[in-house]
């Protein structure tokens, strides 16, 4: 008697020579032929992105060009990278202001925290997520650099925490 | 049971209290907390912030904790629906006008106020009105104030009327008017002041050298004693990231209770002076210039192993540790010198063989305040040791006679039973004497300086209430010590003491000078006291002396040296001198050969011996500014250049308890040992007794831009107002 192992051996034996899983294969690569592709070519074309997208982080200003943030450090303490350093001081006119603002961003993980604890909406992490580093300490984000990515994106920060706002 | 205790119930717990207790002060001793702002246990009850709500069995409202009585048989709830909702309401009433700047405000994360919202504010407000604004007030370079904070509980306010003497702050106008301030524009002028910073629950009165700089939670709370009076008060350094941020009070019933004297609490700014010396410097062919540490210590010891033995020096200020003067006292031994001394501003060196051990108090701090009489002689005393005339202003207050004898009259925030006042110390010391002695025959010493002298009404009512006093004292200050006739005050006090009954005590400068006496930084003795073999040079005849070599620790000599006007002029004639100093001053660069930047008490670790013979030792809590060492290494290494045995230290503390080794148990005892006879008092007054002002006493003081600031330090540089 032939039994049911010796059978499957046969069939096995047969498909091997008939190119059987070949074929199975290129099966998949022809549904996929016709298909529409998914992939982008980045970086000329771009996946969309949340307004709550966490990136690179920037110090905002008020309209009228004051600083928003006045060194309470909440966003030190509440940040668990520890990758913020303040140091702050009474400035020209009286009022409490930082004189050192670094993020370091190789330590940060890009919580959201800092932007959560702050209560004037000062540091926020901007959509922005292209960004390279050449030499040491240029992961060292100081004051002047965040404030320049503020100024320099207002329009696009601003409008995104409009549209988040009433979420809040 | 006996008749002063009550039996009470708190929360459904059996309690046993004192009769006339207030619940809350129970209800703390037993660890049940009632929420509170303007009760505190050094001040009166005011009964005025409402917070400490209690619902008390049978009482128809809702009882304030602070002002009631326990009474037998009490049931207090203090965690009950009624007395919560009591102390809710409270908290919105209170919230309705205080601001919401808890981000700016230097009070945030240690605020009173904002803790107990926590636990009692409602989340929403419900107040829809006008919030009250104040204007800020200017009190002064040491409080900045934001009025608008301010929730009146009035603790400022009690303290000044109670705890200074002097009530500088006060309440105006009524109900939502009301406000804190000076009555007319001042600044606030006390060497206690600063302690309404910590009495202030909420963020309306501040530090301001501190403001804005740092976050409470952000620092590293270290213990520390403070570096500028003999008292050694307890504190706390705040440090961030290595710096100073801070200095508050640690409370330390036998010393300081909860107070710090504003010397001691901005003192830690001259820390961060721009005057620091960073690196070594030597003078080479008149000219500094930097210098490594190895090559200058390599040169110190040149210099130190060339001199010949009893041709060198060494000068130590009383800010010293005693870790470095254990070091400097066995250096001096390896050198073979005893011209070793401390005592810069003293101008009397005659009786010191006869000197006790070390400048003993005579009591323990905290008994000061349970003398009956005081008699304090050549002393400012609220300049000199202000934890200790808080004591005597203490004393005051429960009855006790304080009087004092100076040439003019200091102000004084208690009252003085009497004021002997007049030119000469010696001459109102002998009538005081006399007045003692009251026909009695005077010891031989003090009998020809006595003579003829007729003791007025106002040292007959002195004599009077120290030989009624049953604990009565003595106290000589550091005008006395200072003294061209030193010795000859001391026999009479010692006169006075004896035939009143009254004990005998010192003041003494710095805040180490007992350590220093004890380590053996002296002439005439070494560690323990014990009599050196011949004595060698003091810090008077050092000066005049020709040294090979000489030595300077921690001293400026134009500002600490006070018995030498020309002191920088006679250092800078010694062959060569080397400073060990935080500072670089012009004084020492006119007179020194090289300098070598040592840490001040943040930055090192050690050890002050306070005038009631506490020791108390401290870390280095500070990264050192520049390449500032600490002075006992510099000292430990410069004995091991000079191949001295027994000289490798790997610690203060070793280096410590060597020394406490050596002197092993020590009873201080000031009982006069001089019987010399004093010539007449003729003359012996010629010099005048020198009351260094309060902000000048250190270097570091003298460096801190705050206490520069105040009135007490313009008006001693005479600028008026």
């Amino acid at each position: 008697m032939v039994g049911v192992d010796d059978m499957n051996r046969l069939i096995s034996y047969f498909k091997t020579f008939a190119l059987w899983e070949l074929f199975r294969g290129l099966s998949v690569t022809q549904r996929n032929f016709f298909r529409k592709p998914v992939t982008l070519e980045y970086p000329e074309e771009k996946t969309p992105q949340s307004a709550r997208f966490r990136g690179l982080h920037a110090l905002r200003r008020y309209p009228n060009g004051e600083e928003r943030c006045i060194a309470c450090k909440l966003c030190e303490a509440v940040c668990p990278a520890l990758a913020i350093t303040i140091e702050s001081d009474v400035s020209n006119d009286g009022t409490r202001r930082t004189t050192r603002y670094d993020i370091d961003l190789f330590k940060c993980i890009y919580c959201g925290f800092c932007e959560e604890a702050c209560p004037v909406d000062a540091i926020v992490e901007t959509r922005i997520h292209e960004y390279h580093m050449e030499r040491p300490g240029e992961n060292i984000m100081t004051k002047d650099k965040l404030l320049a990515i503020g100024d320099k994106y207002d329009a696009m920060i601003s409008a995104d925490k409009a549209a988040d706002a009433k979420y809040r | 049971m006996s008749d002063d205790v009550v039996n009470i119930e708190v929360d459904g717990k059996p309690v046993v209290a004192k009769k006339g207790q207030m619940v809350i002060a129970v209800t703390d001793q037993i660890g049940a907390y009632i929420p509170r702002f303007c009760y505190h246990e050094k001040l009166s009850i005011a009964a005025n912030c409402r917070m400490c709500l209690v619902e008390i069995e049978k009482a128809p409202k809702p009882m304030p904790a602070c002002a009631t009585p326990v009474g037998e048989g009490m049931k207090i709830f203090t965690r009950s629906p009624k007395a919560i909702a009591a102390q809710k309401a409270t908290m919105e009433f209170l919230l309705i006008n205080h601001p919401l700047d808890c981000p700016i405000c230097d009070q945030g994360g240690e605020c009173e106020l904002q803790d107990l919202a926590m636990g009692y504010g409602r989340d929403v407000s419900r107040y829809q009105d006008r919030k009250r604004v104040v204007k800020d007030k200017d009190i002064g370079p040491l409080v900045s104030t934001d009025m608008t904070r301010c929730i009146h509980c009035t603790r400022c306010v009690r303290f000044g009327e109670e705890v200074t003497g002097m009530p500088q702050l006060g309440t105006t106008s009524r109900g939502e008017n009301m406000q804190i301030s000076t009555y007319v524009e001042m600044s606030i002028d006390h060497e206690l002041s600063a302690n309404i910073i910590d009495l202030c629950p909420v963020g309306a009165l501040n530090n301001k050298p501190y403001r804005y700089s740092a976050r409470a939670w952000e620092m590293m709370q270290h213990e520390t004693i403070a570096p500028h009076d003999c008292v050694g008060s307890n504190m706390y350094a705040h440090v961030l990231r290595g710096t100073v941020k801070r200095i508050v009070p640690r409370p330390n019933e036998a010393i300081n209770e909860t107070w710090l004297s504003d010397r001691d609490r901005f003192s830690y700014e001259g820390i961060y002076s721009p005057d620091r010396l960073k690196k070594p410097q030597l003078r080479e062919n008149g000219a500094w210039r930097d210098i490594e540490w190895d090559a200058a210590l390599d040169k110190v010891a040149t210099v130190l192993g060339a001199a010949a033995p009893g041709k060198t020096g060494m000068l130590a200020s009383p800010v010293s540790t005693l870790e470095e003067a254990h070091l400097l006292s066995r250096l001096a031994t390896h050198l073979q010198t005893a011209n070793i001394d401390h005592r810069l501003s003293r101008a009397d060196f005659s009786g010191q063989d006869s000197d006790p051990i070390f400048p003993w108090l005579g009591c323990d701090i905290a008994a000061l305040e349970g003398q009956d009489a005081v008699f304090v002689a050549g002393c400012n005393i609220r300049h000199e040791a202000p934890i200790l005339a808080h004591r005597l202003r203490k004393a005051s207050l429960r009855g006790a006679k304080v009087s004092f004898a100076n040439r003019v009259r200091y102000q004084h925030h208690f009252a003085v039973d009497a004021y002997v006042e007049g030119a000469g110390l010696v001459a109102l010391l002998a009538g005081v004497a006399m007045a003692a002695a009251d026909g009695k025959e005077l010891p031989k010493s003090v009998a020809t300086v006595c003579k003829g002298i007729r003791p007025s009404a106002e040292q007959q009512r002195v004599a009077q209430s120290l030989r009624e006093g049953k604990h009565s004292l003595v106290l000589l200050g550091n005008m006395a010590t200072r003294h061209a006739a030193y010795s000859v005050l001391r026999a009479l006090a010692a006169c006075i003491a004896d035939f009143t009954g009254a004990k005998l005590g010192n003041l003494s400068e710095g805040p180490n000078a007992a350590g220093l006496h004890l380590a053996g930084v002296l002439p005439h003795r070494g560690q323990a006291g014990k009599q050196r073999n011949s004595a060698g040079l003091n810090a008077s005849t050092m000066l005049d002396a020709e040294l090979d070599a000489l030595l300077l620790l921690n001293l400026e000599p134009d500002a600490d040296v006070a018995a030498a006007a020309d002191a920088v002029a006679k250092i800078g004639k010694q062959k060569f001198v080397v400073a060990l100093t935080a500072f670089d001053s012009g004084s020492l660069r006119a007179c020194t050969d090289l300098l070598l930047p040592i840490g001040t008490f943040a930055e090192t670790s050690g050890t002050y011996v306070n005038v009631a013979g506490t020791w108390q030792s401290f870390a280095g809590i500070a990264s050192p500014v520049g390449e500032s060492r600490p002075a006992w290494k510099v000292l430990r290494v410069i004995g091991n250049l000079l191949h001295a045995t027994g000289f490798d230290y790997m610690s203060g503390e070793e280096v410590r308890d060597e020394l406490a080794a050596q002197i092993g148990a020590i009873t201080p005892d000031n009982s006069l040992l001089d019987t010399r006879v004093h010539a007449a008092a003729n003359g012996m007054d010629a010099a005048i007794e020198v009351d260094v002002p309060l902000y000048s006493v250190d270097g570091l003081v003298r460096r801190a831009a705050a206490l520069q600031l105040t009135p007490a330090a313009r008006r001693a540089a005479g600028e008026g107002k």
